[in-house]
């Protein structure tokens, strides 16, 4: 077992080269296509689950290989390095992965460009991978991109429908704005220590000067803001639900979306440094758990409740890190990677059953669509937060945490959490319950879909109580049930859940209130955010691009070169009247205008 | 022994004498001869590239005297900065004239072309005497502007010549400072290398002469504002004269500013580098503003290499080691991509007859090969990770943040060029390559086997690069080394 473990790379060479395989080979295949693809997470979760059953308390499993040498003194190392943190997050990954390649069996059946599909998620498996077990910066920025890339390529996989195009470019161009936060915090550490392995910035961190320190950590939020879809940079992940569900399941809800928070959980030592930036992430994230929470109240699309759902929550997460509490972030990031992608197939198997993703278009799936139903239920539960389902113990903690440390955000968090319970309750009524208001067939999928939801249903149900196992496992500390946060989130998940049902069976008699009304539908548009970049952001720039080039561009810049258009004119008729081909006259010229400039060379030359 | 840097430079001259002399009738003859010239030369770079002594310095030295009376030598030699530049200029060749085998207008005369611009760029990557240097420098300018004037587009004319007066302008300066060198009693000579390592030029007179070779590099790369021949000369070339414009010319520019101006130059080079980095961060960001903007396929192509060069500028201005080590590799690497982007912007514009970005959409459907290499090399020129764009921009990037001589603003600034570049290039495959096909997109062909061919190799070098960066900084990092040790920056 030492022996497998030692191949730390394979965990990112063996899906790439699966990647290429299932690329080249996919129409060969044919339908063993995704039994091929699969083996990719399978050996991602093989990896994560014998790293954690060897045991990593000793010293962590490490390789490198030097990558390239700048200069005489410093190098640049590309290594991997697996620690506790690292193989919990390659067990999510590689499990999530394969239940989503399983899921896509029955869900993607009959789809144009499955080779496509395999082998990107083949990819992303290997890029997640990369980012997890990379043991500098380096290594996690370039798979920090990949995962990128392949959210685009996932996304826009129905590349004629423009939506899927447009939300394909937003989701990667939003993310990164973050992305250049990253880079510039890798420059700005790579001057001040130039060393971007963990172990290296690690143990510098302590002497840095606090701006430094500072500084790059407001970087590396940056970077994580993008990713995780955190204010201000939450608008690409509502569009990226245009991609197909397996993919919202794998890459927008349970893995890609959380590495900014395994980004900031990664680079703790250095992070935790800087109490502004600890700040910082707190508003960043409390603002984001309960502005997109507030959003989700009102969506019509089942994906769109998800979407900002997942915003919400890493908006926990990203609270529990502003406070210190990084255990109980992390423990929530996998709660959340269970019971979200739940969520997410369970809404994969309503729409594929169904042939809608409006709510308005489902109602009393229940009955029709048992298995789904059921699983729904206990994911829905988990991210209410009810006892003792998953979600209830990691948000617990967070909510015990932030309570303790910033009590005034921690009302913020409660505000959320009633929300969410009052947006799931809403949810599943319109989808699961009443009566069928759509027109179509509901039906429950093949085995490959409804396997995938059982076990995450199981994992949803339990892994909550794995908190002080995985607290132990990651080096955090866990706190113990605090029965009063406990009683109180409790009694809001019921309140919430209470109206929220109530206000689903009140059918849509529609806001009658013209104001409330009002913000409804701004809320309904995530508040606004995309016209306001629209009309900000990519207005003026789109503006400006046009004036550098019609204006500075072809007229000052080149106008001032040519001279006025029509010197330039008689210049071109004359030179084109020379130009006959004759290399000779060509010759000449260079020959006389050299010795002219010679003469006046030398003569200017002894001068100096 | 033979003298390998001779027959790699001089063999495509032999080349364009055969295709010169062959009969007319025999219209299929020339570009047979220039495909065989040209791998034969490939063949020879490779045998060079194996036999490179990594630690070795600058090698391969041939040296006659030439003109004895005015002291000047022929003297060749390649070290690890030339040596990326000359196998990309012999890479690129064979695959121009692959991309070119349809010629049917005059091809001796086209492929006479070919191979004497050839002879230029190899030339100008070895040679080691000024006047040599000069000599391959300008020899490039004739085929380049018959390539565009004769095998051009509907404005062939007025775009060749504006080539040729911008880089003349600029060539005339750049003798200027050569010239100068040589009548200082402090230079005195046209050996580059002696003049590398010499000391004790004065201040001032570096700052003039900087400012000389500055014009006549700066034209070249092309920098703002020195850039609007570039979309003109671009538009109008054939497929293949662009691809060598911008994959080898473009780096003749680049190339001078790190063989001559920071060796020759250093005092200098100090003080200008807070306005070669500006200059190079504008490229940055007003190549990619004005990217934006772009209705046709090539200018776009066009203009964001304004905004990649300025990259290599920044990373020179720096003078760190991650700084010009990531120059050369963005040069190279931009060689490669470009290369790819240029070449499938022709084979597009050879099926529908249109560059317009409007008018091609959905390529996906209709051409999933094509569309897929034009999606990967965008994603290469937008500087993925793992792909070889990233290398270089990266170095650049952390190189000119460590430098003292670059302010950390301009990083900052050059940083968000990073964020644009994925935004033109993504919204152009957005247009391009996904969608529904359009009318023009409707009924084509996808590419073809001699063309996922010529594109193969470009592929390769890009993933092997990007995910091995050593496969190309091992070279390139002994030689600025030893480049930052002469200039006393180390």
């Amino acid at each position: 077992m030492a022996a497998f473990l030692d191949l730390g790379w394979l965990v990112v060479l063996l899906p790439m080269l699966l990647a290429v395989v299932v690329a080249l080979f996919g129409r060969v295949l044919g339908r063993f296509t995704p039994a091929v693809a699969i083996l990719a997470p399978l050996w991602v979760l093989a990896y994560g689950v014998l790293s954690l059953v060897e045991g990593l308390h000793d010293a962590p499993r490490s390789g490198s290989v030097e990558w390239l040498t700048v200069g005489a003194a410093d190098s640049l190392t590309v290594g991997w390095a697996v620690d506790g943190l690292t193989a919990v997050m390659l067990v999510v990954v590689g499990l999530v992965a394969a239940l989503v390649v399983l899921f896509s069996v029955g869900y993607m059946h009959g789809e144009n460009g499955l080779p496509r599909y395999f082998a990107s998620l083949c990819l992303f498996t290997a890029a997640m991978s990369m980012l997890v077990v990379a043991d500098g910066l380096v290594g996690l920025f370039i798979g920090w991109e990949l995962v990128g890339a392949c959210s685009y390529l996932l996304i826009g996989f129905w590349f004629t429908r423009p939506a899927a195009a447009k939300a394909a470019v937003k989701a990667f161009l939003t993310t990164r704005v973050g992305d250049v936060g990253l880079l510039l915090a890798l420059a700005l550490l790579w001057r001040e220590v130039g060393d971007l392995s963990y172990a290296g910035l690690f143990a510098a961190a302590p002497s840095l000067a606090p701006a430094t320190v500072t500084g790059a950590s407001l970087l590396l939020l940056v970077g994580a803001i993008g990713k995780s879809a955190q204010f201000p940079l939450q608008i690409w992940l509502p569009d990226a639900m245009e991609g197909p569900t397996p993919v919202s399941a794998l890459i927008h809800a349970a893995t890609m979306v959380a590495a900014g928070v395994f980004l900031i959980a990664r680079t703790w030592p250095l992070f935790s440094l800087s109490p502004d930036a600890l700040a910082m992430t707190l508003a960043v994230g409390g603002l984001t758990a309960i502005g997109a929470a507030a959003a989700a109240l009102v969506q019509t699309d089942i994906k769109k409740v998800l979407a900002y759902s997942t915003i919400s929550q890493l908006g926990f997460m990203f609270a529990a890190l502003g406070v210190g509490a990084w255990g109980a972030a992390v423990f929530h990031l996998v709660t959340h990677a269970a019971f979200k992608a739940l969520l997410f197939l369970g809404s994969g198997s309503v729409i594929h059953g169904s042939g809608t993703q409006e709510l308005e278009e489902m109602g009393g799936l229940f009955r029709k669509m048992p298995v789904t139903g059921v699983t729904w239920l206990i994911g829905a539960g988990a991210l209410a937060g009810l006892p003792p389902l998953a979600g209830f113990f990691s948000k617990d903690e967070i909510l015990h945490d932030v309570a303790l440390a910033e009590p005034v955000w921690a009302i913020l968090l409660f505000g959320a959490s009633l929300m969410t319970a009052f947006y799931v309750a809403r949810t599943t009524r319109l989808a699961f319950f009443d009566a069928y208001r759509g027109d179509g067939h509901p039906h429950e999928g093949g085995w490959s879909m409804r396997l995938p939801l059982i076990a995450l249903a199981t994992l949803a149900a339990a892994v909550g109580f794995a908190g002080a196992w995985l607290a132990e496992t990651i080096g955090a500390h866990h706190g113990s049930l605090d029965l009063r946060v406990a009683a109180a989130s409790t009694l809001l998940a019921v309140l919430g859940l209470l109206a929220g049902w109530k206000v689903a069976g009140a059918g849509h008699p529609g806001l009658k209130q013209p104001r409330l009304a009002a913000l409804a539908d701004l809320m309904r548009q995530g508040w606004g955010a995309d016209r306001l970049v629209e009309r900000v952001l990519l207005a003026p720039v789109a503006s400006a691009s046009q004036f550098l080039y019609r204006f500075v561009d072809r007229q000052a810049v080149d106008g001032i070169a040519e001279g006025t258009a029509p010197f330039a004119r008689r210049v071109g008729r004359a030179f084109s009247s020379l130009q006959s081909g004759d290399a000779q006259w060509y010759a000449t010229m260079l020959g006389a205008g050299a010795v002219a400039l010679l003469a006046v060379v030398s003569y200017i030359g002894r001068g100096l | 022994m033979l003298p390998l840097l001779t027959t790699i430079v001089f063999l495509p001259l032999v080349g364009a004498a055969v295709t010169a002399l062959l009969p007319r009738e025999r219209a299929d003859l020339p570009r047979l001869v220039a495909l065989v010239v040209s791998l034969v030369d490939l063949a020879l770079v490779l045998w060079l590239v194996v036999r490179f002594d990594v630690a070795g310095g600058l090698q391969f030295i041939e040296r006659a005297r030439w003109i004895p009376e005015a002291n000047i030598q022929y003297f060749l030699g390649v070290d690890g900065i030339s040596l990326p530049l000359l196998f990309l200029s012999a890479l690129l060749l064979p695959i121009a004239i692959l991309a070119s085998w349809k010629v049917s207008e005059r091809p001796g005369f086209y492929f006479t072309m070919i191979l004497l611009l050839a002879v230029g760029m190899n030339g100008v990557f070895v040679a080691l005497d000024f006047v040599l240097f000069y000599v391959f420098w300008e020899l490039v300018l004739v085929p380049m502007y018959f390539l565009i004037g004769v095998w051009g587009g509907p404005r062939r004319e007025y775009a060749a010549i504006k080539f040729f007066l911008y880089t003349l302008f600029g060539s005339v300066f750049m003798l200027v400072g050569i010239l100068a060198l040589y009548l200082h009693p402090a230079g005195g000579t046209f050996d580059m290398t002696v003049l590398a390592s010499s000391t004790g030029l004065p201040a001032s007179f570096q700052w003039w002469v900087f400012a000389a070779f500055f014009l006549g590099f700066a034209v070249k790369v092309p920098v703002f504002p020195f850039h609007t021949w570039l979309p003109d000369a671009h538009v109008e070339a054939p497929t293949a004269g662009s691809v060598l414009l911008a994959g080898i010319l473009l780096k003749m520019g680049t190339y001078g500013f790190v063989r001559v101006s920071l060796p020759m130059l250093p005092e200098a080079a100090e003080s200008w580098a807070w306005f070669v980095a500006l200059l190079g961060v504008i490229s940055i960001l007003y190549g990619a503003a004005v990217a934006f903007a772009q209705t046709d396929l090539k200018k776009l192509v066009a203009y964001s290499s304004v905004s990649h060069m300025g990259f290599v500028m920044l990373g020179i201005a720096a003078g760190t080691p991650e700084g010009l080590n990531g120059a050369v590799a963005i040069m190279f690497a931009h060689g490669v991509i470009t290369g790819m982007l240029f070449l499938l912007v022709g084979m597009v514009y050879e099926r529908t007859h249109t560059r317009t970005i409007a008018d091609v959409s959905g390529l996906s459907k209709q051409a999933p090969v094509a569309a897929g290499m034009l999606a990967f090399a965008s994603f290469a020129s937008l500087g993925l990770p793992g792909l070889a764009g990233f290398v270089g921009e990266f170095l650049s990037l952390v190189g000119a943040w460590r430098s003292e001589l670059v302010a950390p603003g301009f990083v900052v600034a050059a940083a968000i060029g990073v964020l644009l570049a994925a935004a033109y290039m993504l919204w152009m495959v957005q247009r391009t390559v996904l969608g529904a096909p359009s009318s023009a997109v409707e009924g084509i062909t996808d590419l073809n086997r001699l063309e996922i061919g010529i594109l193969i190799p470009l592929v390769v070098i890009t993933v092997v690069m990007g995910v091995y960066w050593s496969s190309i900084l091992r070279y390139v990092d002994p030689a600025v080394t030893a480049l930052l040790a002469t200039m006393g920056a180390v």
